[in-house]
């Protein structure tokens, strides 16, 4: 077999080393959940609710029984679990917290939830099982969105509640209406920031392999958190922690989608049991988009009180946010992370905040890439070309004048931004962009029938989550902390075991790049370990664009603490004090008399060897670190955009993106080009492309990929990526994060230069997501002759 | 009821016998084993399963395995030969034209499928001729500078 050979340079901090990830999954040997084949492996399908609402009055699963190669069909009463799918969020402390059942009970409160569990002997039986189950339904009023389900007379997606309402989210500064009222203008914007679905390529998937006679459960599944799904199967499941393994193989990415724990994971561990074999369900991609979480739908208003300059005085943002059916693992404090990011970049002081969150007849919304924060950029964003539009002033100006200048910056809603300067970002971007040259290729487009346009989108978002006692303020019943494990084996190699769990990120590459600078061992000696809590210590797993940032710090203490220990060993054996020691290239010397010394591998050995060792230290090259970060690190940046519009068709072609992004100190430049690259065209595709649409009955419009178009490489532009460097002072590393960045930046600078491209017709708006024929509606509207401007 | 076929997978003969309606991804992932060829949606748009049957890039989870009797069939595990890896699986190492790897094997084998014989193909013609796969992680353009760069590197070799 061919392979490939990692050619690192040195193989350390800040090179673009070429990923170890590679060399397996690009000659097809990935480990992927549904790779996985265990003896006498069963297969699970579902029977799951066609309707959005409505009570089920019968399931008849004879046919279903009568099939052969069929070993069970479970409802609800045979898995007798009472337990549902927890949510670890209640900001307000009075949230509606309603039990999600694995199965539906009695009534079904979206399309695609589960009602009947198959297990047969192989995917395509079991398919066929759940086809043949009959189940009665009565169609019940439904709800899909979020504002309509708010109103009084609302159909209730949950009976026991008087109304709709998950919770409401506020935060007013003091003498905010006095300070709204001062002010000369007021300029009001309002957005619908649309329900997408997350789609990783890979679907979601699980193998439960419960043995009945140690009790002992094997759960392998595509997961970001697999410590979290470990403590929730033993609660759910009704077992002990230490009962429970999670593995997680190769995951093909998760976006957010994966932050989660979901019914399958505690229904296979279930049914493994009560069949007695190992059970495997692989999500159909059309399944995975009813039964997978969805991002977003969030309906905004803005109202800020500005001066004539442009500088905004106060700021009142209202919104609905539309929770779905039930709550998953961190559904309310979605929006929780929107009302941080309200005040975005700028320094503005007085603010108003009321985010009204509701149950509708719809998927559960969570995390997805960004989560919550894509919200507030985009609306914010959107509002500060209005209020330049409305000014006469150059966007990039109202920008300038707004930005916060002096670091550490405490917001109007209370976050503490580590460090910044966001001005210089803005430059760099503008400069790369031809800001200054625009008119001109306007013009020339004008020439060829085509309006062109150019948005800015400047941002700053809110990552490293998170120190714990944040999370247990903000009503999030997780901690905040990671963990790393650095193994030194006896002749000098190290095992990294980390508490994250990357899909895709490139933490084995990023994280072996740490230990060569700052072990001073080769990059290839280097091996590291995730997402098996047989093996880690306990992690919160990858999302936020928290692993570098807080699993990375984890990572550099506990380097830290394998040298110190080297450091005690190289003293007694070269017969001096630890004080007289000098740390260079992997050694300790003699300061001053650098022949005498040794490489960290040979004190790894004679710490195996413990022979010679100084008195009271213990053998083993060892070491294990909890890191809680003291604050969240804040990345910033500016994208500017370039569109051109075909009035004919209304189609927006993106054609000119630069991204200048600042996630503080850089591990490997050509992963966060990678990222950036990543986060940039999903947002684009949600600006663009991208929208999950319900029936007013609650029936998904959009359930397959034919309908819900994941742009291609053929719809899609170039990037041009650059960076500035302000480091963190929140973790050692001086890295910020960078996953959701190009997310969260890129919605509002499209829709600004599309609004910009069309301009000139008198639009000032345009929703998400400007698909063909929603935008050459806009401009008939606009100029419904149809004369040349 | 199940029929017999006879399939040549990455250059070995295989006799299967399977029912008429399996899908013949399912037939090399599950009954030969040669999982690097994945499934990423259920309505022929995502380009993840993609094969070379008999050369040309098809969807094998659009096709039954019946379908492929007596034909000749390249999944990603066949890609590489003896002298070495394919210069579409170095140059997405080397451009870093994957992050989670899930649609690489789709990719690796319709990009193979696009340069071949096409040394001088353009960037638009490699983005249209990848408009059948889907990658969630890069945003597509190391994806097709990869293919570019092996496109040019086939004509050299």
């Amino acid at each position: 077999m061919a392979t490939i050979e990692h050619r690192p340079a040195s193989g350390g901090i800040g090179e673009s080393v070429l990923r170890k990830e590679d060399a397996k999954l690009i000659v097809g040997q990935g480990r992927f959940v549904d790779d996985l084949v265990l003896p006498g492996m069963l297969h699970a399908a579902f029977a799951r609710s066609p309707f959005g609402h409505a009570r089920i009055t019968g399931v008849d699963r004879s046919a279903a029984l009568a099939l052969p190669g069929v070993a069970a069909v479970l409802t609800a009463d045979e898995l007798g679990i009472a337990g549902g799918v927890p949510c670890a969020s209640n900001p307000t402390g009075d949230t509606r917290q309603p039990r999600q059942p694995l199965l539906a009970e009695g009534i079904v409160r979206y399309c695609g939830e589960p009602v009947v569990m198959v297990i047969a002997t192989n995917r395509y039986t079991a398919r066929d099982a759940a086809d043949a189950i009959v189940i009665d339904y009565e169609p019940l009023p439904a709800v899909v969105d979020g504002r309509k389900a708010l109103a009084p007379d609302a159909p209730l997606v949950h009976g026991q509640y008087p109304d709709n309402l998950c919770c409401t989210l506020r935060h007013e500064t003091d003498g905010f209406e006095e300070a709204f009222a001062a002010a000369p203008h007021v300029v009001r914007s309002a957005n619908f920031n649309q329900r997408i679905t997350p789609v990783s390529m890979e679907t979601r998937g699980v193998v439960a392999d419960w043995v009945r006679a140690s009790g002992e459960v094997t759960l392998y599944t595509s997961t970001q958190v697999p410590h979290f799904v470990r403590t929730f199967v033993a609660v759910i499941n009704e077992t002990s922690e230490s009962k429970v393994r999670v593995v997680t193989p190769d995951v093909g990415g998760g976006f957010g989608a994966k932050l989660n724990t979901y019914r399958e994971e505690y229904l296979a561990c279930a049914a493994s049991k009560i069949v007695g074999a190992p059970v495997k369900w692989i999500e159909d991609r059309s399944e995975s988009h009813n039964a997978t979480i969805h991002g977003r739908d969030q309906h905004q208003q803005y109202e800020a009180a500005v001066e004539a300059d442009g500088k905004i005085r106060a700021l009142r943002f209202r919104a609905v946010q539309n929770n779905g059916a039930y709550l998953q693992l961190l559904t309310p404090s979605i929006s929780h992370l929107t009302v941080f990011m309200v005040p975005g970049p700028y320094a503005i002081e007085n603010i108003s905040i009321e985010v009204r969150q509701a149950f509708t007849n719809t998927t559960p919304t969570d995390a997805y890439r960004g989560a919550g924060r894509p919200e507030a950029t985009h609306g914010l964003e959107r509002l500060v070309d209005e209020i330049a539009d409305e000014l006469g002033l150059d966007p990039a100006d109202v920008r300038r004048r707004n930005f916060i200048e002096e670091f550490p910056y405490t917001t109007s809603v209370g976050l503490s931004y580590d460090s910044g300067d966001y001005g210089t970002a803005l430059d760099r971007a503008l400069e790369l962009a031809c800001y200054d040259t625009f008119e001109e290729r306007r013009a020339e487009a004008r020439g060829r029938g085509r309006y062109r346009g150019i948005g800015l989108s400047s941002y700053v978002e809110v990552c490293g989550l998170a120190p714990s006692a944040v999370t247990k303020a903000i009503g999030i019943s997780a901690p905040g902390w990671e963990s790393s494990t650095v193994r030194m084996h006896p002749f000098g190699k190290v095992t990294v075991i980390t508490g994250s769990s990357p899909h895709g990120q490139g933490h084995a590459t990023s994280w072996s790049q740490i230990v060569a600078t700052e072990l001073g061992v080769p990059f290839d000696d280097v091996e590291v370990i995730h997402g098996d809590t047989a093996f880690a210590p306990y992690g919160l797993g990858t999302y936020g664009s928290r692993s570098l940032a807080v699993a990375g710090a984890a990572l550099y203490r506990s380097v830290q603490k394998v040298k110190e220990k080297g450091r005690a060993i190289a003293a007694h054996e070269l017969e001096c004090s630890v004080d007289d020691l000098e740390w260079a290239d992997g050694r300790w010397s003699v300061k001053g008399s650098p022949e005498r010394g040794a490489t960290i591998q040979g004190l790894a050995t004679s710490a195996w060897v413990a022979a010679n060792l100084p008195p009271g230290l213990e053998p083993g090259m060892e070491a294990t670190t909890f890191h809680d970060p003291p604050n969240f690190t804040f990345p910033f940046g500016t994208h500017v955009c370039e569109v051109e519009i075909d009035p004919e068709t209304g189609r927006v072609e993106v054609v000119g993106y630069v991204a200048v992004d600042d996630c503080g100190n850089v591990i490997n430049p050509m992963i966060v080009e990678g990222q950036v690259h990543g986060g940039v065209i999903q947002s684009i595709a949600q600006a663009i492309f991208e929208e999950t649409v319900y029936a007013e009955d609650g029936q998904l419009r959009t359930p397959t990929l034919v309908e819900y178009q994941v742009p291609s490489a053929a719809d899609l532009p170039r990037i041009t990526s650059d960076r500035t460097v302000t480091p963190s002072p929140v973790n050692p590393l001086g890295t910020k994060g960078i996953g959701e960045a190009g997310t969260i930046a890129a919605c509002p600078a499209v829709v600004n230069a599309a609004v910009d491209a069309l301009s000139v017709l008198g639009i000032r708006h345009l929703e998400m997501p400007m698909q063909p024929h929603r935008v050459w509606e806009a401009i008939r509207n606009a100029n419904p002759t149809g004369a040349a401007r | 009821m199940r029929s017999s076929i006879r399939i040549t997978v990455n250059g070995v003969e295989h006799d299967l016998e399977v029912e008429p309606r399996r899908l013949l991804v399912h037939a090399l992932r599950e009954d030969l084993g040669l999982t690097g060829t994945h499934v990423g949606c259920d309505t022929s748009s995502c380009g993840a399963c993609t094969v070379h049957l008999d050369g040309d890039a098809v969807l094998s989870c659009t096709m039954l395995a019946v379908q492929a009797n007596g034909r000749s069939i390249t999944t990603v595990e066949g890609l590489a030969t003896a002298g070495g890896l394919h210069p579409i699986q170095t140059a997405f190492h080397e451009r870093h034209a994957l992050q989670c790897g899930f649609c690489t094997p789709g990719m690796l084998m319709a990009g193979a499928a696009l340069i071949e014989g096409n040394p001088e193909i353009t960037e638009a013609e490699v983005r249209q001729g990848l408009e059948g796969n889907l990658c969630r992680c890069t945003g597509y353009q190391n994806i097709v500078d990869a293919v570019l760069v092996a496109a040019r590197e086939t004509a050299r070799a």
